[in-house]
């Protein structure tokens, strides 16, 4: 077996700047969860097929399963674990947590961020904008409706 | 450096489609090269939009010239798998997006027990095990549309740059597939078209999102008046390279776009889409879809009509 090529990156997660030494191949899924501790980002198909390890890259989401950290240095990365504001929640949080927005859990944190991306850059979405900026988030216990209603419940608190 | 390293290096640009592909070992490298260098932009000039390769696929998708100008390259770049790889796949990168097939895109361990086949470890194709080439199914959205707006591409390499039609860079061959060097790389796309063309591209796939197409047609029209002075129809996922029905754009040259004319047009650009039984859903049912998206195509340019895809 060949060595492992080991860099030192630093990343910019959920605001703080983090040292690493970790392997060149590994995803970013992997060094938040393995190397960072940062759990609350989920493994699911690891294929980029079913969303539940989406970040926010720069405000925007994208799946960890499918980016190297080498390339994200210098690039504002945000998990669920940067959601919350200390013990204040998220309103998208709070709208989720009150509308049993959540069945199993597995694709939550990964809605919560694709969510929050559009409501930055929208805050009036319409329904089906709501499916759309969702669209790419799997959700198996298929609890689509109380996800798109807490959405909703969630931009009308934000205005 | 890629003609440096050789076949054991691949070039990396958002990675959506080679980095599932190295966890299931279909491709096998020793290093990769990043692209994130290249420039992203694209510029508008009045007959003619240049994107740099480096635009991701949900920048192009919605950008406001782009959507007015050329609506159907903006609709397939739209259309890609979903929103999160959309922010990460690149135009240039679905140019050159791997072809696919039903035994192909399986783990290692799945491959391994059911045999390898041509494209990867393998000598026969499993889809047609008596021919002698692999039928892997074309599966960009954004090609087709390409091709059908006169789109040329910008290659760079290590013996130089050049030009050429998109429609070059593929070959009929599932395994083989682009016709580009291994070291070079896409560095641009020019679409051009004139103040009276319309383009419209609708794709069929089982869900409204992350799924790959399984049949697609990109159309690029030409209005001289109200009659037809020249198009292309350009469908996607129904053979190795995108596939132009020139007998269709054949037929509508001088007519006017009404409902029968665009049923019969439909009908035969239906005709050489060949489809095989190695993607989703059945190959007789998308050989008979193929007619639907493309009279949905021609509707939309003709009055803008929804398609399957909304």
């Amino acid at each position: 077996m060949r060595d492992v090529e080991r860099v030192v990156l630093i990343l910019d997660v959920n605001g703080e700047a983090r040292q690493l030494l970790v392997p060149s191949h590994k995803t970013l899924l992997e060094v938040l969860r393995e190397d960072m501790q940062l759990t609350g980002t989920k493994h699911g198909c690891e294929l980029g097929e079913c969303g539940t390890c989406t970040v926010l890259i720069d405000g925007k989401p994208q799946l960890s399963c499918l980016l190297l950290p080498i390339q994200l240095e210098g690039r504002a990365i945000t998990t669920i674990e940067g959601m919350a504001n200390g013990s204040d929640l998220h309103p998208l949080q709070v709208a989720f947590a009150e509308l049993g927005a959540a069945q199993c859990g597995y694709c939550t944190p990964g809605i919560l961020l694709a969510a929050r991306s559009l409501l930055e850059e929208n805050p009036r979405p319409t329904r089906d904008e709501i499916r759309e900026a969702l669209a790419g988030n799997l959700c198996r216990c298929t609890g689509y409706t109380k996800i798109l209603q807490a959405v909703e419940l969630a931009a009308e608190r934000l205005r | 450096m890629a003609a440096e390293l050789g076949p054991r290096a691949m070039f990396v640009a958002g990675g959506t489609d080679l980095f599932p592909k190295l966890k299931r070992r279909q491709f096998e490298v020793d290093s990769l090269i990043g692209l994130d260098f290249l420039p992203r932009a694209i510029r508008n000039r009045s007959d003619e939009c240049v994107i740099d390769a480096g635009v991701t696929l949900a920048h192009a998708s919605h950008d406001p010239h782009l959507n007015e100008r050329f609506s159907g390259y903006a609709q397939a770049a739209g259309h890609v798998s979903s929103p999160p790889l959309r922010n990460a796949g690149t135009i240039g990168g679905n140019l050159c997006v791997d072809t696919r097939c039903n035994y192909y895109d399986m783990t290692y361990e799945w491959r391994k027990a059911a045999g390898f086949c041509l494209k990867k470890d393998g000598d026969i194709c499993l889809v047609a095990p008596s021919s002698p080439r692999c039928w892997a199914v074309s599966s960009s959205d954004t090609a087709p549309m390409a091709i059908a707006l006169d789109g040329l591409v910008t290659l760079v390499g290590a013996s130089g740059e050049r030009e050429l039609p998109v429609t070059a860079l593929y070959r009929d061959d599932g395994d083989r597939y682009m016709a580009k060097q291994p070291d070079e790389v896409v560095t641009c796309l020019r679409l051009r078209r004139s103040l009276n063309t319309r383009s419209a591209y609708v794709k069929l796939r089982r869900r409204g999102s992350i799924d790959f197409p399984i049949a697609g047609a990109a159309v690029a029209v030409e209005l001289d008046g109200d009659r037809v002075e020249s198009c292309r129809i350009v469908l996607s996922a129904v053979a190795s390279y995108p596939l132009e029905a020139k007998a269709a754009e054949e037929f509508l040259k001088g007519r006017r776009l009404q409902e029968d004319v665009i049923r019969e047009a439909a009908e035969i650009a239906s005709k050489p889409a060949k489809p095989l039984d190695n993607a989703d859903l059945s190959h007789f049912w998308r050989k008979r879809m193929v007619r639907v998206v493309v009279e949905q195509a021609l509707a939309r340019v003709s009055d803008q009509q929804p398609g399957l895809d909304g």
